[in-house]
């Protein structure tokens, strides 16, 4: 029975494709097994929608006259600094980029009231922003200075990219120390008294294909309330983790590179974030539509939050000095119920994924699909998969003995 | 019995006064501060949960008009901005009265702002600036 991207599309254009979500499925699977839900379902969509601090946003703000050449020089939004090392006005702004004056974590634990991520979600909602530059003057581009208020829709392009997104499974994060500790996984409390974790689970793309076989290059996505598609495997790609009898990796593995027209998208589904004590990031709504070929990847969409599962990790200790090993391993069904046990004791736990709004996502990319405005791509290039060999490296820092050699020269 | 949050607010003159001393002995109230604070303008605003008898509690807070303190229900000070919450949980395992909670099977978050005791430790947990506290 086993069907193609092409005929898939073919029902999607006659508006008699049958589509679920990622956790619709798992009843119909339940209710009629394997073959039959294969047979009827065409695609199963899924979403996540969690902060992912390798977001950011490239521009091209078009040519101020006289003209300036901002490649080289300073410019910021909103004082948030972009960088600038390309041609005349092209400009690459990062979601934790911060201010200059912001005092970051002199006042411990900082704020981080508003950086990149903030900036992308004010261009996203139709605000003006504030543009300065300072440039070095050429022949060909004299001005020196710029200050003005910029749009988003005054620029020529403005383009989401995120190097790194859409995470295949995560860290559950615990302190094991006497003190409270701020990090990416949020404000954790003393001798492990919560635990946060950060995965949509049952309805998250990647933990819903877990092999890659229907995502790759150009797959076309849900993307921050617009169209976007993959680049690629995303930066810091583990397919190679350990993984369960249902081929779900246990802990972090596959990532998504990803992009699309920032001009599409709605501040909905991209929101800057601020992490007390570490800083800012971006909130990205994803939604993958994963089509229904065979059997086999319909069983794999079928995957339930209890066959889901996650590591336990200290991040007051074997976080931040690149200790192996777990705490334990927990399952997305114990972490949803509000609490989970580590190491015998009871640990109250919370979400940074939001589960509500990935829900969302799969539900809007599946009334796309039903009302023929969205039509699924085949890949280019898939993502190198579990017998790639490819496997996440620690930096090897190396002995810089001759501290005055030439660098660059 | 009946239970109520409140912010008392002392002016500069009655910042000395004993006033949940009074309210303890002469209304048989119990009285339970939540937080106190007293501005460099020398007012001051005590956060409390005040329980007894209805009609206790009715007399107890005639008397304090009759002071000249201004009451406000506690609900007032605190907000969840609905809009800019995410629903992601991450404020619910560190709220200690379960204020904010989530809703298992679909993980809806809601706030409810009669259990919330202003303790702030979510107006720092939540990246999306949902919860604000003015106090």
């Amino acid at each position: 029975m086993a069907k193609t991207i092409q005929e898939i599309n073919e029902k999607i254009q006659q508006g008699k494709a049958v589509v679920f979500d990622a956790e619709e499925i798992i009843e119909l699977v339940k209710q009629k097994g394997y073959k039959k839900a294969a047979a009827e379902v065409d695609v199963v969509t899924t979403g996540t929608f969690a902060p992912m601090c390798s977001s950011g946003a490239y521009f091209n703000i078009g040519h101020s006259n006289p003209r300036i050449k901002l490649g080289g020089g300073r410019v910021t939004l909103n004082e948030v600094p972009v960088y600038t090392g390309f041609a005349a006005v092209d400009l690459f702004l990062g979601a934790t980029a911060l201010p200059d004056d912001d005092p970051r974590n002199r006042i411990y634990p900082g704020r981080f009231a508003y950086g990149g991520a903030h900036v992308i979600e004010d261009l996203v909602a139709g605000k003006d922003v504030r543009l300065t530059a300072q440039a070095y003057g050429t022949d060909c581009y004299p001005r020196r200075q710029l200050d003005t208020w910029i749009r988003l829709e005054d620029m020529n392009e403005a383009v989401l990219f995120n190097m790194r997104n859409a995470y295949q499974n995560y860290n559950v994060a615990v302190n094991l120390s006497n003190h409270v500790i701020h990090t990416y996984m949020g404000v954790l409390q003393p001798k492990m008294r919560n635990a946060t974790y950060c995965s949509a689970g049952q309805l998250s793309p990647l933990l819903n294909d877990p092999y890659y076989r229907t995502i790759g290059m150009g797959t076309a996505i849900f993307l921050g309330g617009g169209v976007g598609y993959v680049v690629g495997s995303g930066t810091q790609h583990n397919p190679t983790v350990p993984r369960g009898e249902n081929g779900v990796p246990r802990m972090g593995a596959g990532t998504l590179c990803v992009t699309g027209n920032l001009k599409e998208m709605s501040d909905r589904w991209l929101r800057g974030a601020s992490f007390t004590g570490y800083g800012t990031t971006l909130a990205v709504g994803i939604g993958v539509p994963i089509p229904i070929l065979d059997e086999e990847i319909l069983r794999y969409t079928s995957v339930a939050d209890a066959d889901l599962v996650a590591q336990v990790v200290d991040y007051s200790g074997a976080y931040p000095n690149c200790l192996p090993g777990s705490l334990g391993e927990v399952s997305y069904a114990k972490l949803k119920s509000g609490s989970i046990t580590v190491n015998g004791q009871k640990v109250k736990t919370a979400g940074l994924s939001s589960y509500v709004r990935a829900k969302e996502i799969a539900t809007i990319l599946k009334q796309w699909i039903q009302s023929g405005s969205f039509l699924l791509t085949q890949p280019s290039v898939p993502l190198p998969s579990a017998d790639s060999g490819i496997q996440f490296r620690p930096l090897e820092e190396r002995n810089v003995s001759d501290k005055t050699a030439a660098v660059g020269l | 019995m009946a239970v109520k949050r409140l912010i008392l607010n002392f002016p500069a003159h009655l910042v000395d006064q004993p006033v949940t001393y009074q309210l303890i002995r002469k209304f048989d109230l119990r009285v339970n501060i939540l937080r106190a604070r007293i501005t460099p303008r020398e007012e001051g605003r005590l956060m409390v949960e005040v329980s007894g008898r209805k009609s206790s509690l009715e007399a107890g807070l005639g008397y304090l008009a009759e002071l000249g303190l201004a009451v406000e229900p506690l609900a007032r000070e605190v907000t969840w901005h609905q809009e800019r919450c995410i629903e992601c949980s991450a404020c619910v395992s560190i709220c200690p009265t379960g204020a904010l909670s989530v809703e298992r099977s679909a993980m809806h978050v809601s706030f409810l702002g009669d259990k919330c005791i202003a303790c702030e430790l979510c107006v720092h947990v939540c990246p999306y600036k949902a919860m604000e506290i003015v106090f």
